[in-house]
């Protein structure tokens, strides 16, 4: 009985853990249209691939406030919530330059 | 689960058969599943290219008729003469590298009972799952005469680029200075909404350098220009004073080719140069597929995993959809489309739950001369209540001004989404 209800916690943890890593990559997987996919080899577009969590979690925050002045950027930031700018921001930084 | 490659299989494939083998993918091997993708456009390939990505013990099969990617995107500069068709065009060797099988070929019918994919030139391909991603074909029937006129060579489309962009960019250039370059747009939705205006921009460039007396006519379906209006104007008053006409509700029934007229709802205009682009709907395969479900035009789609509302295991992707709320049918919409619509094959055929909260941006640059540019940009988020993509409030917008510096942006955007799609 012990050992069946470990089983079910283990699987459905499972899904759930494959979703948050799914959710921070398909987020990501947006950008890449500009930014080059995984955030690499772009041209003229800023390369994400391997940019410090903070950084990129400050950037899109300043995007999305006004502080950092864009031509398009500061109208896409605004799309996404904080939790959603973590998950793309710890895609982006395990990701190799 | 299909096996990948059985005797049948076999049996039946010729030209598939033929061309997987020159790609040296004629070994059998293990495989989680096959998805076959019909369609090579911005919406196949990335999804082709994002599964193999994703999960490569997923086979891939991509079907497409063309040769050679052209892209619609960045077409209309080689109308007024800034850019060459070698600019818009692309290998689809990328995709071969990511492990995509590239069958040229021609999807003739889907057997969606027996998950099977007929090809012109023979041999069925047998798939798990099936992503369709056609783009669009024409109602030439709305529009009397087109047909006649289209094959008399006095009229274009040019709406899907290719051999008709470079007809027209011909047309243009033999037309006399002082002549008049006649466009019809359709009602919305069609694809690409800034299209129209962009290419109407990008004449005037080429008449203002090279036959600066003639003109260019806009014949709009809709009341007024459907996508970044002011921006346009604004660009058509300071850059080509005088130059461009705009006329809205002024909806093409008919085109005469001996005549060299459009035939509107109530008069005839007269042009040297003809370029209708006729109302559209979702490609001829997603009607012998039974995958039309709206207005006898588009695909509706479950757009958690853009699985076809109307058959199972298929999903649709790009133009060809019913559009939710607030969507554009573009180049953008289709490679975003097409990431949903990967994840969520990748995780189904593993027997995880599709991602509930998908999210995607459209991003649309038009050229308004050689160097200057104009975007559009909106955020598409899941709405639980709607059951639909809507656009998050507060989010996206277009240009505050027209510059060269969106016009860096606008190129550089064509060459990454190229990339991102294609290698």
């Amino acid at each position: 009985m012990r050992i069946a209800l470990v089983v079910a916690a283990a699987l459905a943890a499972l899904p759930f853990a494959a979703q948050a890593q799914s959710s921070g990559r398909d987020l990501a997987a947006s950008c890449a249209m500009c930014h080059g996919t995984d955030g690499r080899g772009a041209v003229g577009y800023e390369p994400l691939a391997g940019m410090p969590k903070q950084d990129l979690v400050r950037k899109l925050g300043e995007f999305r406030s006004g502080a950092k002045p864009a031509t398009v950027m500061h109208q896409i930031a605004k799309g996404y919530s904080d939790a959603q700018i973590q998950l793309i921001a710890d895609y982006f930084s395990a990701q190799k330059k | 689960m299909t096996r990948p490659w059985d005797r049948r299989d076999f049996l039946k494939l010729s030209g598939a058969a033929a061309a997987l083998a020159a790609a040296g993918c004629a070994t059998p091997m293990k495989t989680k599943a096959r998805v076959v993708v019909v369609g090579g456009g911005f919406g196949g390939a990335t999804a082709a290219k994002y599964i193999r990505l994703w999960d490569p013990a997923i086979e891939v099969v991509m079907v497409e008729r063309a040769n050679i990617f052209t892209s619609c995107p960045l077409s209309n500069l080689v109308l007024g003469g800034s850019k060459s068709m070698e600019d818009i065009r692309h290998s689809y060797d990328g995709l071969r590298q990511h492990g995509v099988q590239v069958v040229f070929d021609e999807a003739t019918a889907i057997d969606a009972a027996k998950r099977v994919v007929k090809l012109e030139r023979g041999g069925d391909l047998r798939y798990d799952r099936l992503i369709v991603a056609p783009g669009i074909d024409f109602l030439y029937g709305d529009i009397a005469g087109f047909e006649d006129a289209m094959k008399a060579r006095r009229v274009t489309h040019a709406w899907k680029a290719g051999a008709q962009t470079i007809a027209l960019r011909k047309q243009l250039e033999q037309m006399k200075d002082g002549g008049v370059f006649v466009l019809s747009v359709p009602l919305a939705p069609y694809r690409c909404p800034p299209g129209p205006y962009e290419r109407a921009s990008q004449v005037a460039s080429y008449f203002k350098k090279a036959k600066p007396r003639s003109k260019v006519l806009i014949l709009d379906a809709n009341p007024d220009v459907t996508s970044k209006g002011p921006l346009f104007k604004k660009a058509w008053a300071e850059l080509y004073p005088g130059m461009i006409e705009f006329r809205g509700n002024a909806k093409a029934v008919g085109v005469d080719a001996k005549s060299g007229t459009v035939k509107l709802e109530v008069e005839d205009v007269k042009g040297d140069v003809l370029n209708v682009v006729p109302p559209q709907r979702a490609g001829d395969i997603a009607v012998k597929a039974g995958l039309i479900t709206a207005n006898n035009r588009w695909c509706g789609v479950n757009w958690l995993t853009c699985e076809s509302t109307a058959v199972q295991n298929v999903h649709v992707l790009g133009d060809a959809t019913l559009s939710a709320p607030g969507m554009p049918k573009s180049g953008s919409m289709a490679n975003q489309q097409a990431k949903l619509c990967a994840s969520a094959v990748v995780a189904m055929i593993n027997g995880q739950t599709p991602n509930p909260e998908p999210k995607i941006v459209n991003t649309c640059y038009s050229y308004v001369s050689d160097d200057e540019a104009v975007h559009v940009a909106s955020v598409h988020t899941w709405n639980a209540e709607q059951k639909t993509l809507t656009t998050v409030p507060g989010s996206g917008g277009v240009s505050a001004a027209r510059n060269a510096l969106e016009g860096a942006y606008a190129w550089a955007w064509a060459v990454n989404i190229w990339q991102d799609t294609l290698s």
